[in-house]
């Protein structure tokens, strides 16, 4: 057992049992805070995978950002009286063997993965020396330029329609 | 040296379980969490297939599919208000004026 | 280590349909303030994207295929045919919209806009070479039209067909996205080329993560083009969202859907050919059984359109399972006579709408044929292309897609789909005979109007031509295609 394996022993359990308190709490509320201790624990994965900047991202963006947008909108709808109720839609032992039976076979098929292809030129030690954001934004501004300018596209959709669907008057 | 396919199983196992969430709570908004779930147990299999390839492709991906999913929290959540707005519960089972 | 930014002006020239498309749809969202009007936004609309098809002519010429923008989206005929049909059904859809979303108080400048900005995200799909801009254009599509299907958000109705659409749709994109996290894993590429060549090199067509990546794409697809049993939201968002959107995304998401289709699973998993046709052959019986089958039993004739929908798309998939060049030329063939047949039923549906009469059960085509004859008539004409009867365009497209599927050697297939075909027929002909020989049992006012007009004549012409003359539309797929 060597130091990172613990390091991801520790992540992988907290990331497992977060995940399923995530999804198993009643209240809308403590499941988004879960979610942001979930998303700080991945941040500190990516740490490990050499990716730094995902790591910022995932804070800034997704927990920052994504997650508080979701608390707002708890906020704005009064969900006391769906607290009471209980929790689970009728079918939910279907659902649960379902997702059981999925994840055996994910786990069956996956388990045996390696890597497969050549590997990549960006290797730890040049991703290292050139520093994370600067490898990604090199790339992000030339071979991707495409989809960055897409990306861009699908943020003003995304402004648009929340407009249209909440704000806009009708008479 | 944590092998790659301990990262696999890691996001297989939070994708099944964002999965289950999404397919049996019936609060809209926590089905939307899961949804979230999902997309992040993804991008830890992405990251780490980024960091044993050696190639920048799986990050670059990452990093769009957080831009989505922003845009898509956005619209989604409008949805669910403008919905609310008019029938005052978001329980995914009383959701169920079109049905044939 | 520094990337020089090479961009040419090459480069530019092939995004200029889709750039086309996008700076009108902004300068429509700015019209909308100063222009009371919508009319004219929304013909504002329609010359951008007859702009944008002649954009698209003018690189039809470029009939060698090309890859811009660092191999990222691909210039060729197959993208620039999907590219027609898309502007086909955008024009077609703002022409029958113009009214209905006065009627129904949602006739906002957004709407045109968003039209725009969806079939932009539907061009970047046909066109896209590498798996992110696939993604990407993917989610432009799905985000407007959940955006359109939820735009009339007074009524439940509207609202809980978007609540719908947008679980499942974001639900299927996490598979989609769990589909290319692992054939990126196994192939160390996104680039769909790369990704083909990659399965060659390294023979790995028979693993099984390649075949569940493989697996997760296609069920994400499925969700996307309505496959049973992936259809489950069809029905209810066909029925709940705006008649002018389901007309939209009954013919430009499922198209969409399948040119990616096509390009994934003929380019980039051209090697693993026998693993997807054992998985897409019980799909197609399940969604041409399901189609032709529940539609039987609906009421309201956007959710029997919505099963016929489904329906046609098991016999488009047939298409790409004969697994041929020519069974892809019988299938996009199809995609295109099924965009005018459908959106020409979906148009008479709209013209049934007026103020305070929704017009959606089958029992208000009670009597039609007596109170208006040439809508009538004109229903009468695409129900019979919907059911493949000669000598309409839909006989001729089925007719080929069958010819393809036997000539690749699938003929118990071919049978059972000319069965169901042959089922599917009764509810179409069960509108004509309501039309035709039942007494109206109330006053039904036509909504007109000049858009609208053009819309039916155009596309009853249309069926009616390709169903005489196939020989010039079959001509023109196979010159798209051959470079493919």
């Amino acid at each position: 057992m060597t130091l990172q394996q613990i390091y991801f022993g520790y992540f992988a359990t907290m990331m497992t049992i977060i995940s399923l308190l995530v999804v198993s709490r009643k209240n809308p509320v403590h499941s988004v805070l879960w979610m942001l201790v979930l998303f700080v624990h991945m941040a500190g994965l990516y740490l490990f995978l050499n990716a730094e900047f995902l790591a910022a991202v995932q804070i800034i963006v997704y927990a920052g950002a994504i997650m508080v947008l979701f608390l707002f909108v708890i906020m704005l709808l009064n969900l006391r009286k769906e607290e009471k109720e209980f929790r689970l839609q009728k079918q939910w032992p279907v659902s649960a063997v379902t997702a059981v039976l999925f994840l055996v076979v994910l786990v069956s098929i996956l388990g045996k993965i390696t890597v497969l292809p050549e590997l990549g030129e960006y290797s730890i030690d040049m991703i290292n020396a050139q520093g994370s954001l600067m490898t990604i934004g090199n790339v992000l501004y030339t071979k991707y330029l495409l989809p960055f300018e897409i990306a861009s596209v699908l943020l003003l959709v995304a402004i648009v329609g929340a407009v249209v669907l909440a704000k806009k008057r009708i008479e | 040296m944590v092998p790659l396919n301990w990262y696999i199983i890691l996001s297989a196992v939070m994708f099944s379980i964002g999965m289950f969430g999404f397919l049996s709570r019936r609060n809209l908004v926590i089905m939307f969490i899961c949804l979230e779930l999902m997309l992040n147990a993804v991008n830890v299999s992405l990251v780490a297939f980024s960091h044993y390839l050696q190639s920048i492709n799986g990050q670059i991906l990452v990093f769009f599919v957080i831009t989505v999913a922003a845009a898509e929290a956005a619209i989604g959540l409008a949805i669910i208000i403008a919905y609310y707005k008019n029938n005052p519960t978001i329980k995914v089972d009383e959701i169920n004026i079109l049905k044939g | 280590m520094d990337l020089p930014i090479t961009i040419t002006l090459m480069d530019i020239r092939a995004i200029v349909p889709e750039l086309t498309l996008i700076c009108v749809g902004l300068i429509i969202m700015l019209l909308d303030l100063v222009v009371k009007k919508k009319d004219l936004v929304a013909l504002a609309g329609i010359a951008g994207t007859v702009l944008a098809l002649f954009g698209t002519y003018k690189l039809y010429g470029v009939t060698d295929t090309q890859f811009v923008f660092s191999n990222m989206f691909v210039l060729d005929g197959y993208a620039n045919f999907f590219k027609v049909i898309f502007y086909i059904n955008l024009i077609l859809t703002i022409c029958i919209s113009i009214k209905y979303m006065e009627i129904e108080k949602s006739s906002f400048g957004e709407y045109y806009a968003l039209l725009l900005f969806a079939t932009s995200g539907m061009m970047i799909m046909a066109s896209a070479a590498d798996l992110i801009v696939l993604y990407l254009g993917l989610e432009l599509m799905a985000l407007s039209t959940y955006i359109l299907t939820g735009l009339m958000r007074k009524q439940p109705r509207s609202n809980e067909a978007a609540i719908k659409y947008f679980f499942l749709g974001a639900f299927s994109s996490a598979f989609l996205l769990y589909g290319i996290s692992l054939t990126y894993g196994m192939t160390g590429t996104t680039n769909i080329k790369e990704i083909a060549f990659a399965i060659s090199t390294l023979g790995i067509a028979d693993n099984p993560i390649m075949y569940l990546g493989l697996i997760f794409m296609i069920v994400a697809f499925s969700f996307k083009v309505a496959l049973a049993p992936f259809h489950m939201w069809a029905p209810d968002v066909y029925e709940g969202a705006p008649t002018s959107i389901t007309a939209f995304m009954s013919v430009g998401p499922k198209a969409a859907g399948f040119a990616v289709m096509g390009r994934i699973l003929m380019g980039a998993f051209g090697d693993m050919q026998a693993q997807w046709v054992t998985v897409l052959i019980p799909l197609a019986v399940l969604t041409m059984a399901t189609g032709s089958i529940i539609a039987l039993s609906q009421t309201n004739i956007k959710r029997m359109l919505a099963y016929s929908s489904i329906a046609h798309a098991g016999y488009i998939l047939l298409g790409i399972i004969a697994g041929t060049p020519e069974g892809l030329t019988a299938s996009v063939n199809y995609l295109m006579i099924y965009t005018f047949m459908n959106i020409g039923a979906f148009a008479i549906v709209i013209m049934l709408r007026s103020k305070g009469f929704q017009g959606e059960n089958l029992d208000d085509y009670k009597g039609l044929a007596k109170s208006h004859p040439v809508a009538a008539a004109l229903m009468l004409i695409f129900m019979f292309s919907l059911a493949g009867i000669p000598p309409t365009a839909g006989f001729i497209g089925k007719f080929y897609v069958f010819m393809e599927l036997i000539g690749s050697g699938y003929t118990p297939l071919a049978i059972i789909a000319i069965i169901f075909s042959a089922i599917s027929a009764f509810f179409y002909l069960r509108i004509v005979v309501y039309m035709y020989m039942k007494d109206a049992e109330q006053e039904i006012v036509l909504t007109q109007s000049p858009t609208m007009n053009i819309a039916l004549a155009v596309t009853s012409v249309m069926v009616l031509v390709l169903g005489i003359f196939p020989s010039f539309l079959l001509y023109f797929v196979r010159y798209s295609i051959m470079g493919y």
